[in-house]
């Protein structure tokens, strides 16, 4: 094992072309095992990858954030080291190699098309075929003299171990669910420990996709701006008083629908997202009209929109939560619709009502 | 934290426990710790966190576990319902195109 900066001449780059790995800003040089070379990653991650990975939670640059798929090293690994297996969505190949420092290890990144290990495994592009084809593509067998793989607990939704062992020869050990808990599963001898195959979704997880789901409710701030120009009509000196008074709670609600609903998840009634949601709206207007000292009519009216708004926008949230099934999220779907719409519809309506007629 | 608690959660969860060869496979692939080993069998010990999203079933040896595999999206279902489709994350989520599915947090 010999680290070089290029990848030496004399050894064929496993599994790559050696343009396409020049240049790659999250390979820091080549080793070679055999006649073969490797890129090797470092396990310190960049300011630009730090800054990016904080991007993507915000949907910016998130359609391509990924690393080329094949078979990186980290540290100093030789034919015994472990091989960690891993999606080609770069958020997730930096969660793994930052938690790998002083540890030698291969990392086998399938291609999953830039998309997280748990999510791809549900759509089987983390799956047994890609994982067989990749081990043989890179021969896999010349590069390490066991035939263990240590695969992402999540991954099992689309790999199947006892498959990919008949395919391939390699059987599977499932990993922890977190990244951060390798190095202790790793020291252990790969000994798991029950909380490590459990999926969290404390504040902490909620929160960190939320951002997303702030970023994609642009549309819902500039209708919130537009219906509250439109009730502030005619104009004169009570208008920014009255613009006031329906921004607030307009506007307000997909806030509070992408970031007060995942923080307060587990505390609102109900277990459908939807109903959760409702609750939480409808509680934020009537804040909001007792702040602002809204009338009874455009105040219901503006109560129903938030309502609808936040059980929207709280029902979506399944799909960035851990623990929903989609019969439950079929259900809300189908239930929900028709509520939602009506109490849209009606709450514009009397809300304008309410300030047409001035009552 | 409390434990969040999801509807119809698990109803398509079957367990053959006369098939099961014991191996501890569900147990280890389950990320809502539904199974738990019993004597000479797996045993579902807690239906109504599964969310149903095949693990178990797809690494049984035995091919002893069966469920009816989707996301609990929805947002994927909404786009399904209105192409017409089973629940969908979009057509090709990931591959550069701008969609719903991919825009959602779960990817």
């Amino acid at each position: 094992m010999k680290l070089e900066a290029l990848p030496p001449k004399a050894a064929k780059l496993a599994g790559y072309e050696e343009n396409d790995v020049l240049g790659l800003p999250y390979v820091s040089g080549f080793i070679r095992i055999g006649s073969r070379s490797v890129p090797l990653v470092s396990t310190e991650l960049s300011g630009r990858d730090r800054l990016a990975g904080i991007l993507v939670r915000w949907d910016l640059g998130r359609n391509n954030y990924r690393v080329l798929p094949g078979l990186y090293a980290v540290g100093k690994p030789g034919s015994g080291s472990p091989v960690l297996v891993t999606a080609n969505y770069k958020l997730s190949f930096d969660s793994l190699r930052r938690e790998l420092s002083g540890i030698d290890a291969w990392i086998l990144v399938l291609d999953t098309k830039g998309v997280n290990v748990w999510c791809a495994a549900g759509k089987g592009s983390f799956g047994s075929p890609e994982l067989v084809d990749k081990l043989s593509k890179l021969r896999m067998k010349e590069i390490v003299s066991h035939r263990k793989l240590i695969l992402p607990q999540l991954g099992a939704p689309g790999v199947s171990a006892p498959e990919t062992a008949r395919l391939s020869g390699f059987t599977a050990a499932w990993g922890p669910v977190l990244a951060s808990d390798l190095p202790a599963f790793l020291a252990s001898g790969m000994k798991k420990t029950a909380a490590m195959r459990l999926v969290p979704f404390g504040l902490r997880e909620r929160m960190a996709v939320a951002p997303v789901e702030l970023a994609h409710a642009w549309p819902l701030f500039l209708a919130a701006f537009g219906l509250s120009f439109l009730l502030a009509l005619p104009l004169g000196p009570a208008s920014l008083g009255r613009f006031l008074a329906s921004i607030l709670p307009l506007a307000g609600s997909a806030l509070v629908g992408t970031l007060a609903f995942p923080a307060l998840l587990p505390w609102l009634p109900f277990r459908a997202f939807a109903l959760k949601g409702a609750v939480l709206g409808l509680a934020w207007a009537a804040a909001c009209a007792l702040a602002t000292g809204t009338g009874l009519a455009l105040g219901l009216g503006l109560a129903l929109v938030c309502g609808s708004v936040v059980s929207f926008i709280a029902m979506n949230f399944t799909g960035s939560s851990t623990y929903t099934s989609q019969p439950g999220a079929n259900l809300e779907v189908e239930k929900g619709a028709i509520p939602m719409a009506a109490s849209l519809a009606g709450g514009l309506a009397l809300g304008a009502a309410a300030r047409i007629f001035g009552i | 934290m409390r434990t969040l608690r999801y509807l119809k959660n698990g109803e398509t969860l079957v367990l053959r426990e006369a098939e099961c060869v014991n191996c501890g496979e569900c147990v280890e692939v389950c990320p809502h710790a539904v199974f738990a080993m019993a004597g000479s069998s797996a045993r579902i010990i807690d239906r109504g966190a599964c969310m149903e999203c095949g693990a178990c079933a797809l690494n049984c040896p035995a091919k002893a576990i069966s469920v009816k595999v989707g996301v609990g999206c929805a947002a994927a279902i909404i786009i399904g319902k209105l192409r017409g489709t089973a629940p969908t994350c979009g057509s090709d989520c990931g591959g550069g195109a701008k969609d719903a599915g991919r825009g959602k947090g779960c990817c």
